[in-house]
């Protein structure tokens, strides 16, 4: 079985953390957008999307059936669905995988939730080591205020309602967010995160990720599929 | 204290020591008998007055349909496959067996954590890996293994259900057709019960006898365990 930092590919895995409104998905965009600008082939995954996973964590969420143990389980299979199809074989290949939310997340809501901390870490024990992991560090209260939709847009889960911390959604999700940026910022050290000011602009935000992974990129395959048109033969073609 | 413990951390937020009930664990290999000698018990149970949650793999309310939907693709990978029945197991678990012996059932579980850990552990599985995962899982009051040979869960397989592929462990390409690829997998797991057989101190029922003969061992295994009036 592989675990956790002792992989070698020559690709490279770059993933972003941090809570909702943090703005992380924003800044891996642009990271895709430059990386395919120089070149690279990069490969994008995202938490929550294995095709064969998706419908029962969706089922699950919808019909408040998850406990803390089966929402650390069901999403844990997600991951490792993903990592055996998405993240694996694109690093094999020399891919830049970019993951938006990696283990880090499972860490944290799942300890937020009441999960043990070494029992979790031991689950995802199988998961490829990021070369950076990112965390787009930010308050709750600044998070609240970029979430789009105000308080209709927060979900039961990502609010922690079924901890019964408050009955009030916005409460709730205040109190479950604060203990998961604790977990976060406990996992700086453990893990190495990489810190970003999300408060800071996304212009500023977006350079100081391209410096840093600049630095990571010596050596990585420049593989984009370039798609050339001919505009001389699109030319001859339309004439009558 | 009450009576049941976790075999790690257990589970979150969940008291045991309001368990009365009994947890009773049925593990064997594929077509070993496993259901019918559940059925059996579960009428004697009932009709001496006790009640009775049978439960088994794949049955989970949140899990059960997608992890079979999963196994009739060609994408499901070794690890999310563990992990997938972990999942189940744990729904079950929290909502149904857990409740079950709060309110003082027999709980008769078709399988437990062993043979998950069993798969996953020939899949190539860290064995430590896969004991720190199910670290949530209850220790039962007893495990009742039905044991039969390789030659002789072919020939009730070829007699009944016939070969199939995941019990072959065709994903694992251990032979050519699914003939030499289920003895070669059913062989692996042979290995692991016999060790795990001595390590959870598994009830060992030789499963060759009639099926009268081993529900009667089955029976007197259980004796000592029920609540008499």
């Amino acid at each position: 079985m592989r675990a956790y930092g002792k992989d070698r590919f020559p690709g490279r895995l770059f993933i972003v953390e941090g809570i909702d409104g943090s703005g992380k998905s924003t800044q891996l965009a642009l990271l895709q957008k430059w990386l395919e600008s120089e070149g690279y082939g990069t490969f994008f995954s995202e938490w929550n999307s294995s095709a064969l996973v998706r419908d029962v964590t969706r089922r699950g969420k919808k019909k408040h059936m998850l406990t803390p143990m089966t929402f650390s389980l069901i999403h844990a299979t997600d991951f490792a669905d993903r990592t055996e199809q998405h993240i694996i074989p694109p690093l094999k290949a020399g891919a830049l995988v970019l993951a938006d939310r990696y283990v880090y997340t499972a860490f944290a809501r799942d300890v937020a939730r009441g999960v043990d901390r070494a029992w979790v870490r031991n689950l995802y024990r199988f998961a490829v080591k990021p070369t950076i992991a990112f965390y787009f560090r930010i308050s709750v209260d600044e998070a609240m205020k970029r979430i789009v939709g105000g308080r209709d847009a927060i979900s039961y889960y990502e609010a922690g309602m079924d901890r019964q911390l408050s009955g009030d959604v916005e409460e709730s999700f205040r109190l479950f967010q604060g203990a998961i940026i604790d977990e976060y910022d406990r996992m700086v050290n453990e893990f190495g995160l990489v810190v970003i000011d999300a408060n800071c602009s996304i212009e500023a935000q977006q350079v100081q990720m391209r410096q840093i992974v600049t630095k990571a990129l010596t050596g990585a395959r420049k593989n984009r599929i370039r798609r050339w048109v001919d505009l001389n033969s699109m030319v001859r073609a339309s004439r009558p | 204290m009450g009576r049941f413990e976790f075999y790690g951390q257990g589970l979150p937020a969940v008291d045991t020591h309001d368990l009365k009930g009994t947890l009773v664990v049925v593990e064997g290999a594929d077509g070993v008998g496993r259901s019918t000698h559940i059925g059996l018990l579960k009428e004697w149970l009932e009709s001496r007055g006790h009640a009775v949650l049978d439960t088994g793999m794949t049955r989970s309310a949140l899990a059960g349909k997608g992890l079979k939907a999963a196994k009739e693709g060609h994408t499901l990978g070794a690890l999310t496959m563990s992990l997938f029945y972990a999942t189940d197991f744990a729904d079950r678990l929290e909502n149904e067996m857990i409740p079950a012996l709060r309110a003082g059932f027999i709980v008769l579980t078709d399988r437990y954590i062993y043979s998950l850990m069993a798969r996953a552990t020939i899949r190539g599985a860290d064995p430590q890996w896969v004991k720190g995962v199910y670290e949530f899982a209850l220790k039962p009051d007893i495990v009742v293994y039905l044991r039969a040979t390789v030659d002789e869960l072919t020939t009730r397989v070829v007699q009944t259900s016939g070969f199939n592929y995941w019990e072959s462990g065709m994903d694992l390409r251990l032979g050519d057709d699914m003939f030499d690829s289920f003895t070669a997998y059913q062989g692996r797991l042979l290995n692991v019960f016999d060790t795990m057989t001595r390590e959870y101190e598994f009830h060992v029922v030789d499963s060759s006898a009639s099926i009268q003969n081993v529900s009667e061992q089955i029976k007197s295994l259980l004796e000592p365990l029920l609540i008499t009036v």
